[in-house]
């Protein structure tokens, strides 16, 4: 067992891993954190995505040991400092960018690092962004239209109902 | 102007905020004191002999509490199967033994042989490894056709053959069916390959098992569609745990689509182990075992006629099907190639004469079950792309074809069982002609040209049978359940409301569109109304959500029960207001005298009843609490046009969906938003069929496709953005909401659309091709392309 410690979102957190934890593990089974979900086990699906030194990583693909150190931030931390929803959040409530929620958190999450290195993205950018973000529930219209309108765009333009 | 509250309005859903802040509470974020690890061991070999399992060295494996074998459960039930279909011959269908663990024989990769419970699950997982399995390797039975040959190997030894029935509907049409197609001035015959899909709802199965010994009472948390279904099947025919003393929890459930209905052997084998072990037992599935455990879907093999008069009115259908049901008879297997298939097969169409012939047949693979549409989508494939194929053969426009011999009064007996009660298919088709812009389609064909790619256009007319089902009509088709639906409306002395119903939300924001039925029925605020599902100690007996069925049939429930809280309420209010019943009148949450100004609110009515210091208790009792069980007297039948274009690039094959728009008849429809949404995501499930998806097996019987690294699902930039309109539909005219069912139509009707548009655009561009087969990838259109 290895002791790592983490700043996740915003706190210390500490605990003892084997080396095959996986972060996705480590979050969910010691730190509680159950709103990074698991659903494969070959790092196609994306629900697993949180935030490690600001850049999207599935943390189904990185040991805890691996991220001794580093600065966490998961779906549970995006909220704004008064619990309400924060602009990506409210997008996918106000344009039903959400069924069964569980891809939700690593859509979010996903969504935060595109916006962050592109503010502005095209229709198509984002689709081509979540590549590795699986939804099977909302055809991902609304998810693209939630995700551009966080963006501050007009999405009455690009998805006639 | 849009409504912001009740029927018809789109608030903002309520769950979205713990699913959007992380903090919802799906199976696997459920853990219990105490709890051990469960690991299943799975067969590898799709067709075995089990010589014998050697657990001594797994057991002495740190960590390890027991390991379980199928002779463990060969004194209980197995897993039952809920539909008996009666073939051809007036024989029921025949139905092996579906043991929890395999025992005698293992019968397809991913069958269980061992479940090893031990502190961790990194020690289950070890011990796995642990144990000596000596399986005799048998001929494995994968190919239908084969499968039915004589001198196959046979699934199950027992029943002789690989048949399970050969059904017939309408047998007695049969021989008038052969004698007008055999007439018929053309005859139109399409054989095809309605491919095998894994649902995949993004959270793979959990089950957690709990015992508690004061009680004895056992609890089980699963990620079900139905808890009360599963309580009844696991409890009564598996374990022989009466319903008082079995509790079932289906919390924040990560997508179903259908495989979620069924009762799963690690559902029983939890309950077993943690009343056995004395300890609550969780097994969490993996995504690789969910595409070997999880019921697979779709996966016909069919031939349709269609025949034609000179004048190209319809004059009769003939089918052939060979449906897979895999190694095992799955919960409701039996029913979807039959009574979800056969009798859906006049569509849309007053073709007079109906002949279906389904021989479904046991392989060495995965159980088959309901997926999204279940039936629905099969039939709609092969009878929308053969009236494609006869358009063409005949040079008339597909859709004049389709027009031509629509169904046009309501209701409508169809020669297949069912009574449409309401539709109007040429409506749809006249607001899909507009919005799908085809007068502008030769211009975009143009552009597409010019880049050097070849456009279509399909099109698709559908109607589904949802709502599902009128309990007396299907309990003799073989339902061994009643398929109703219920709702507790519980009343609080302050006026505040709590729904509990059977439905269950696993995606389709029931607590968000339920109160808005209430809200819309007393005229109080919607926040006033809590909704409580997917628990067995605290909703009354209901059979779930799927089959489009949540707001058809438990809406109805609910609304029943308002009703009689509505009518004890008046009483209440009528004695208030010492006023005669029949006068009083609730409106805006509030019941007044008709003609007076004598009024009095919600909120002191439903005091009175718990604090009855005034009130009619020669009359009635206390309290405001009401149940009710709805049983549809029908089906329901949302329809729907479709259209569809695609770029196809000659050079590479590849398909592009370039526009894709839809014109749905939902009925009412309560909250448009959620319609839309659920829409998008069955288009998309049927897009990803028609392109990308296949459970693809080897001859050896080995699942080619377990991951999704090997299955292919849709990704956001596989499809466009969609435009979809579900206005001035058709109300149901048997339920009091006027509702059909809108989740399972985008899965029914796209595929067929699809596949179409790739045809045209290949025709297009030359090429013959009167063919294809789903999914339609780069390298079959391409090749076809080559030849055609």
């Amino acid at each position: 067992m290895t002791k790592v410690t983490m700043t996740v979102n915003g706190k210390e957190m500490s605990g003892d891993v084997e080396g095959r934890t996986l972060l996705s593990g480590f979050l969910r089974d010691d730190l509680g954190l159950t709103g990074t979900h698991i659903g494969c086990d070959t790092s196609q699906c994306g629900a697993c995505v949180v935030h490690v030194n600001g850049v999207a990583v599935k943390s189904c693909a990185m040991f805890a040991s691996e991220a001794d150190g580093a600065e966490i931030s998961t779906i549970e931390g995006q909220a704004n400092a008064d619990g309400s929803l924060n602009v990506i959040q409210q997008a996918f409530q106000d344009h039903h960018g959400l069924q069964c929620g569980f891809c939700t958190p690593g859509m979010v999450m996903s969504a935060a690092a595109l916006l962050k290195e592109n503010p502005k993205p095209t229709e198509q950018e984002v689709r081509d962004y979540l590549e590795g973000n699986i939804c099977r529930c909302t055809g991902y219209h609304n998810i693209v239209k939630s995700i551009m309108a966080a963006s501050g765009q007009d999405v009455g333009a690009i998805a006639a109902e | 102007m849009p409504k912001d509250s009740g029927i018809g309005a789109s608030p903002k859903r309520r769950e979205d905020i713990r699913f959007l802040t992380g903090v919802g509470n799906y199976t696997d974020d459920i853990n219990r004191p105490g709890q051990a690890y469960m690991h299943v061991l799975r067969s590898d070999m799709a067709h075995a002999r089990i010589k014998n399992i050697d657990t001594a060295a797994a057991m002495a494996m740190p960590g390890v509490i027991h390991i379980f074998t199928g002779d463990d459960f060969e004194a209980i039930g197995g897993i039952p199967c809920g539909w008996q279909v009666t073939d051809r011959f007036g024989e029921v269908m025949k139905e092996p033994k579906h043991p929890v663990l395999a025992h005698g024989k293992v019968r397809h990769v991913g069958d269980p042989i061992c479940a090893i419970v031990a502190e961790t699950l990194a020690e289950a997982r070890d011990a796995a490894e642990a144990i000596e399995l000596d399986l005799e390797e048998l001929p494995a039975v994968i190919n239908m056709a084969d499968a039915l040959e004589s001198g196959s190997a046979t699934v199950h030894d027992e029943l002789g053959d690989n048949l399970c029935y050969d059904w017939g509907f309408v047998e007695e049409n049969k021989e008038a069916v052969d004698e007008a197609i055999k007439n018929a001035a053309h005859v139109t015959t399409v054989e095809l390959i309605n491919n095998r899909l894994v649902p995949n709802p993004m959270e793979a199965r959990v089950a957690i098992g709990e015992y508690d010994r004061a009680g004895d009472m056992s609890t089980l948390y699963t990620t079900s569609q139905n808890p009360h279904v599963i309580r009844l099947l696991m409890g009564a025919f598996v374990l022989g745990i009466p319903e008082h003393k079995l509790r079932v929890v289906a919390p924040d459930v990560g997508g179903g689509f259908g495989s979620k209905i069924y009762h799963y052997a690690e559902e029983a084998l939890c309950t077993f182990a943690a009343k056995t072990l004395k300890r609550p037992v969780k097994w969490v599935s993996t995504r690789t075992e969910a595409f070997m455990s999880d019921a697979h879907a779709r996966d016909h093999v069919t031939k349709i006629e269609l025949a034609l008069d000179a004048d190209n009115n319809f004059t009769a259908v003939r089918t052939n099907t060979l449906a897979n049901m895999g190694a095992y008879l799955s919960t409701f297997a039996p029913s979807i190639p039959t009574w979800l298939h056969g009798t859906l097969m006049a569509g849309n169409y007053k073709t007079p004469l109906v002949y279906v012939n389904v021989r479904a047949v046991f392989t060495n693979t995965v159980p088959v079950d309901a997926y999204r549409g279940a039936g629905r989508p099969e039939a709609t494939y092969q009878l929308e792309r053969v009236i494609d194929k006869a358009a063409r053969e005949l040079g008339v426009d597909p859709f004049e074809l389709r027009r031509q011999n629509f169904v046009t009064e309501f209701p409508y007996q169809t020669p297949v069982a069912v009574e449409y009660d309401s539709g109007d298919f040429h409506r749809l088709v006249d607001k899909l002609e507009k919005s799908a812009d085809f007068g502008g389609f030769a211009a975009r064909r143009a552009e597409s040209e010019k880049k050097g790619l070849l456009r279509g256009l399909g099109v698709n007319c559908f109607i589904e049978a949802c709502g599902i089902a009128p309990s007396n009509l299907v309990g003799q088709l073989g339902a061994r359940a009643g398929l109703y639906e219920s709702a507790t409306v519980r009343v609080n002395a302050t006026g505040g409301i709590v729904v509990m119903t059977g439905s269950h939300s696993h995606g389709q924001g029931h607590e968000t569109v339920f109160p808005q039925v209430i809200s819309e029925m007393i005229g109080i605020d919607e926040s006033m109304v809590e909704i409580v599902h997917g628990d067995t100690a605290n909703t009354p007996m209901g059979m779930g959500t799927y089959g489009s069925r949540s707001i058809a049939v438990g809406g109805p429930a609910m609304v029943r029960a308002t009703e009689k809280i509505i009518n004890k309420a008046k009483k209440i209010a009528a004695h208030l207001m010492e006023a005669s019943e029949a006068d009083i009148e609730l409106k805006d949450g509030a019941f007044s005298v008709a003609g007076t100004d004598k009024s009095v609110a919600w909120g002191d009515v439903t005091l009175a009843a718990y604090v009855p210091h005034n009130y009619p208790l020669e009359d009635i009792e206390p309290g405001l609490e009401e149940t009710a069980f709805y049983d549809p007297a029908n089906f329901t039948y949302p329809a729907g046009a479709y259209a569809c274009e695609v770029e196809v690039d000659p050079d590479t094959g590849k398909v592009t969906i370039a526009k894709f728009t839809t014109a749905d008849d939902f009925g009412n429809v309560v909250n448009p938003m959620i319609v839309e949404g659920q829409v998008h995501g069955g288009l998309t499930q049927g897009i990803g069929q028609a392109l990308m998806e296949n459970a693809a097996y080897d001859e050896n019987g080995q699942l080619l496709s377990a991951s999704y690294m090997d299955y292919a699902m849709p990704r956001a930039a596989d499809v466009p953005n969609f435009t979809v309109d579900h206005t001035n539909g058709t109300p149901c005219t048997h339920n009091p909401l006027g509702v059909k069912g809108c989740g399972e139509a985008g899965a029914i009707g796209s595929t067929p659309t699809v596949v179409n548009a790739v045809l045209d655009a290949m025709y297009s561009g030359g090429h013959k091709v009167d063919h294809i087969d789903m999914p339609v990838s780069p390298s079959r259109v391409w090749a076809a392309m080559q030849k055609g």
